[in-house]
């Protein structure tokens, strides 16, 4: 791979990656199971010019900021390549938020670029909102002949005239506007310098290394933390290869394992347990006597893998199991939320190594990551190299919140000066989680600090943000918490919403109140929905400026009831 | 070719075959994801079913910001 030292941003380093490896595959599109695209690095930069000089004819330079909201597609990254070559600052937006959210964060992040697909624009174009729509250029991709683009510019045909003008940043310039919250509140734009991405990349290729010839499958949308580092900017700087799949269905991410002989793959827990489980239901279906002798492959596996993985004996001993996996995987990447050891576990001992970890836009994505020396599934791992991580005010068993020091902590949250100041003190990222280091330097995780959750999809969501859909309702005041964070326990599983009712004096919350309550619940997304609610017949303590006190109501829940309380809504 | 009542009547049989629930206790705009307790991934394997069924390719994203069935029946009807 590139020494990472030498270069002082993204577009440095994978300008230098195109020149190192020219001939090599840096990318393939795959729609189900058709090929849809195939590039090497030098056909990826000739890609990625004439978007660059596209862009520089629309005025776009040094810091200028540009958003990208693309499904997982191999646009997505000739675009950010472009971007990048300009000096220009990425925003990559989730296409999964609802249009209205898209265009509150592209206000907010004051994009003047926006880089979209057609049926996202299209979407976007007839939401409310859009009226106050400020994004000077609009590039939009795939748009069928004749359609009407709203004024946005079609993707294939941006060929400015000539050869772009490179634009060098500094290590301490932003690179990246990553939005880890904030669709319903305040918006949380993580501002990620191109050190904090160096550096992040040169600590996780210490652990699994890349290089020509690696073949990482890409599932996950590459505005996911994760899939920016390990699907983009890591292979990237090393000569390897990604492979875009445009689908999430099992059978396609099955046939992918196979024809592309994928050596590594990150997924989100919903879809490794989906995945775990369509494996046991095929031993199930095998006739006594086959499922008698896979169990004895597998004890035996088990067995001589205790201590740490191999690789070659366990596809000798279970070659039915790997050749499904294509034969030649190192390594499966979970993250973006808690990930259940027993899920892991049954994988690790059929020789299918899950590498779990821990992390956060805040700090740059991983923090910690599990390097199966032994393998500790019950725990995230190890901080990797350049972290450090330190547990604040520990209690008697080691437990408290945990913190982080290293260059890959973001900078500040854009405009938010405030939050920024009470979420990074004195150089250490408070990560609001809580955790214990283990003598072996595992970190182990045990609840959350903070008044939010993280869905198995590696969603985070912050309840305040859902209060909106409650608004108007005849009701004196209401609030929404995390029932881990009103009634805490040493668990990462079993995350609900609960909205606590604060019923107007005379009026009870009666079958009618409770009925428009559960249909505007159904009109949330399935993550946002809250699980049931809670009648509390106090006033909610408040702030001079009205705003309620969240942690002394909590407090004051947490003491007078308990979780059994909640009616199931 | 199918009228929007027929697709979207199709759609609730096939959904009820597939995750084993009675026909009568679905209804078009039924929230799929509560009545049938499913997750997104789930809710993809339905489409392949339905893709099947209709002899059409819906690209995940036409399940994007859709939850109930009627919704679901015009994506497919406007492919048929």
């Amino acid at each position: 791979m590139l020494d990472l030292r030498q270069y002082d941003c993204l577009g440095e380093a994978l300008r230098a990656a195109q020149e190192s490896w020219p001939d090599e595959t840096c990318l393939i599109e795959a729609d189900r199971d058709r090929e849809k695209a195939r590039l090497t690095y030098r056909q990826f930069k000739e890609a990625a010019l004439p978007i660059a000089r596209a862009l520089e004819d629309s005025g776009f330079g040094s810091g200028s900021r540009a958003a990208i909201l693309m499904t997982n597609q191999s646009k997505w990254l000739i675009s950010a390549y472009a971007i990048f070559y300009r000096g220009g600052v990425l925003v990559p937006l989730d296409y999964k938020l609802t249009p209205e959210e898209q265009l509150k964060l592209l206000a907010h992040s004051n994009a003047e670029v926006l880089i979209t697909e057609f049926h996202i624009w299209r979407a976007i174009t007839k939401a409310e909102g859009f009226d106050a729509f400020v994004v000077r250029t609009v590039f939009v991709t795939e748009a069928p002949a004749g359609a009407d683009l709203a004024g946005a510019k079609r993707w294939e045909e941006s060929r400015g005239s000539g050869d772009p003008a490179f634009v060098k940043r500094a290590r301490q310039d932003a690179a990246c506007i990553v939005y880890s919250s904030g669709t319903g509140g305040r918006p949380k734009g993580c501002v990620l310098t191109h050190e904090n991405y160096l550096e992040q990349c040169i600590a996780l290729t210490a652990l699994y290394p890349f290089w020509p010839g690696v073949r990482y499958l890409s599932i996950l949308p590459t505005n996911h933390a994760i899939d920016f580092m390990v699907g983009f900017i890591g292979p990237f700087v090393c000569g390897a290869t990604v492979v875009h799949l445009r689908t999430l269905r099992p059978e396609f991410i099955r046939d992918a394992f196979k024809r592309y002989k994928i050596t590594y793959m990150s997924l989100v827990p919903a879809v490794l347990k989906s995945l775990e489980r369509g494996l046991r239901q095929r031993f199930d279906e095998l006739p006594p006597g086959k499922r008698k002798m896979l169990n004895a492959a597998i004890a035996l596996n088990r067995w001589l893998t205790r201590a740490e993985p191999h690789p070659s004996i366990s596809r000798k001993l279970l070659p039915q199991v790997h050749d499904a996996f294509g034969g030649e995987l190192r390594a499966l990447f979970v993250g973006g939320a808690f990930t259940e050891p027993a899920v892991m576990r049954s994988l690790y001992d059929l020789g299918i190594l899950v590498g779990n970890g821990y992390g956060c836009t805040e700090a740059g994505t991983a923090i910690t990551l599990n390097d199966f020396k032994p393998f500790r599934p019950d725990t995230v791992g190890k901080p990797l190299p350049g972290m450090e991580v330190r547990i604040l005010n520990p209690d008697a068993e080691g437990v408290g919140e945990v913190s982080v020091r290293s260059k890959t902590v973001m900078s500040h949250y854009l405009d938010e000066p405030e939050m920024t100041a009470e979420t990074i003190i004195d150089g250490w990222l408070m990560t609001g989680d809580l955790g214990r280091v283990e003598a072996s330097g595992h970190l182990q995780l045990l609840g959350r600090k903070k008044n939010m959750i993280v869905t198995e999809e590696g969603k985070n969501i912050y309840p305040e943000d859902i209060e909106t859909a409650f608004e108007g309702l005849p009701i004196k005041e209401f609030c929404v918490f995390a029932a881990n964070y009103l009634w805490p326990k040493r668990s990462m599983v079993g995350e609900k919403l609960v909205l606590v009712l604060h019923p107007e004096l005379g009026h009870p919350v009666g079958e009618k109140i409770v009925t428009e309550l559960a249909e505007r619940n159904r009109g949330l997304a399935n993550f946002k929905r809250v699980s049931g609610y809670l009648i509390w017949e106090h006033d909610f303590p408040v702030t001079a400026s009205l705003k309620i006190k969240r942690p002394v109501l909590a407090e004051q829940i947490r003491v007078a009831v308990s979780r059994e309380a909640v009616v199931p809504l | 070719m199918a009228t929007i009542e027929n697709t979207t009547d199709e759609v609730l049989k096939l959904a009820a075959a597939h995750f084993k629930v009675p026909r009568e206790q679905l209804s078009a705009d039924d929230d799929f994801f509560k009545k049938l307790n499913i997750n997104s991934l789930q809710a993809l394997d339905l489409l392949t079913r339905l893709e099947q069924h209709f002899r059409i390719e819906l690209p995940d994203y036409e399940l994007q910001g859709v939850s109930d069935f009627r919704t679901l029946a015009e994506r497919i009807q406007s492919r048929l």
